[in-house]
């Protein structure tokens, strides 16, 4: 059993399964960076700094003519979003009810992966990690209404391909402009959508939670690192006569490499 | 071309389990060319050839470190016995058995589920549908649909 203690909480293996299932199911739609960046790992939950081949001067502790460094390293940051199941439910599970109430569980799977969206686009200042928007050196380009989309993701578009930054390219999108985006049909019925799609070189359009505005970003590869410890995982924190308490967890870094290869759009 | 790295009628299993046995025979395709290359290199004389031969056996050392790691990658109990195995000291066999021990309750071992199961490709991690870490094995989702 590791950290995460599931081997003592008061769940039977279909519970864990009903769980864990439920919560895959509802972390696939949100994890919007997972979509667009580099990602690597899992390392595990023991891995705790990212390499970043940097260092800084110290005074050495004694003598002259001896240097000292001090290698810099980008900690791992732990998320947890913590919920918790009437055990009532649980109980109707393990009888083979196909409706047992999970809304906590689904609602802290989206509180986590909009955190971790929020930390890679618009980053996390207290984690030291900087995120693809405000790295990016282009000024943010202003979405006017959905018609001008187009010309909008176009032109984000060119200042990444002018800084010699190949696609394909992936549009992340708050889901305020994606709603706006796939309820849009241009001149002759085309959808903005597919419009979208051609300008980005068939890169994805991903519905973004956390998201400001929209992202464009190259899916060359190298530019955006996401370093996984321990993914996405349940873990039990305690229980009582009616609820198991229990919460989401991972841990991870994120590093941009190449600030050019993302540029914001916003209002 | 033949088809025998496959046991059971390959129309039965998944595009997974074809492609894990492939993985599978060109491991042992790699490590049967590190063999022939060391009896080669034991009788050659020739320098030059030697030299050939010996850089041949790196590229075959590569190739099976790297079709092991993705098969330790795919088989999270494999994975747990090897970690208990590969690159430590003291007996190996001890090493393996108490690797072995310790591992039953990760998943994809013999007891990996029928193919098309729900719960084929994923391991037990202490009651559930998770990875050998526990956690749900989501990781990257890049070119995934939404």
């Amino acid at each position: 059993m590791n950290h995460l203690l599931r081997g003592i909480a008061p769940l039977s293996d279909g519970n864990w399964e009903l769980l864990d299932d439920e919560a895959r199911e509802r972390l696939h739609g949100p994890l919007a960076a997972r979509r667009l960046v580099d990602f690597a790992g899992p390392r595990g939950w023991e891995h705790s700094a990212t390499n970043l081949g940097r260092t800084e001067e110290l005074s050495p502790p004694d003598g002259e003519g001896v240097a000292g460094l001090r290698r810099r390293v980008l900690p791992l940051v732990e998320l947890r979003a913590d919920f918790s199941i009437e055990r009532a439910e649980l109980a109707a599970d393990d009888r083979d009810a196909v409706d047992a109430d999970l809304e906590p569980l689904d609602e802290a799977a989206l509180r986590i992966a909009t955190c971790e969206n929020v930390a890679v686009f618009h980053g996390w200042a207290d984690a030291g990690i900087v995120g693809i928007a405000e790295a990016s050196p282009f000024a943010p380009v202003a979405l006017g209404v959905a018609e001008d989309y187009p010309r909008c993701v176009a032109r984000a578009v060119e200042s990444v391909r002018a800084a010699g930054v190949g696609g394909p390219y992936g549009l992340a999108l708050s889901p305020e402009e994606y709603t706006r985006v796939i309820e849009t049909a241009e001149h002759g019925g085309y959808p903005l959508f597919d419009h979208l799609a051609k300008i980005l070189i068939g890169g994805p359009i991903v519905w973004a939670p956390g998201v400001e505005g929209a992202v464009v970003v190259s899916l060359r590869g190298g530019d955006f690192l996401f370093e996984s410890g321990q993914d996405l995982a349940i873990g039990y924190d305690h229980h009582d006569a009616d609820a198991v308490a229990l919460y989401l967890q991972e841990s991870f870094s994120f590093v941009v490499a190449t600030p050019e290869a993302a540029a914001p759009l916003g209002r | 071309m033949g088809f025998d790295q496959y046991h059971e009628p390959p129309e039965e299993l998944s595009a997974e389990t074809r492609t894990f046995a492939r993985l599978c025979a060109s491991l042992e395709e790699e490590s049967q060319a590190i063999g022939w290359y060391q009896q080669r290199l034991a009788v050659e004389r020739d320098a030059e050839a030697r030299a050939i031969m010996a850089d041949a056996q790196g590229e075959e050392f590569k190739h099976f470190a790297m079709d092991l790691e993705a098969l330790l990658r795919r088989t999270p109990r494999w994975r747990a016995i090897a970690e208990g195995v590969l690159f430590q000291g003291g007996d190996i066999v001890e090493n393996g058995e108490a690797a072995e021990a310790a591992s039953e309750d990760v998943g994809n071992g013999a007891d990996a589920p029928p193919e098309g199961s729900a719960a084929a490709n994923v391991g037990a991690g202490s009651g559930g549908a998770t990875v050998g870490d526990g956690s749900l094995g989501i990781g990257s989702l890049r070119g995934e649909g939404r």
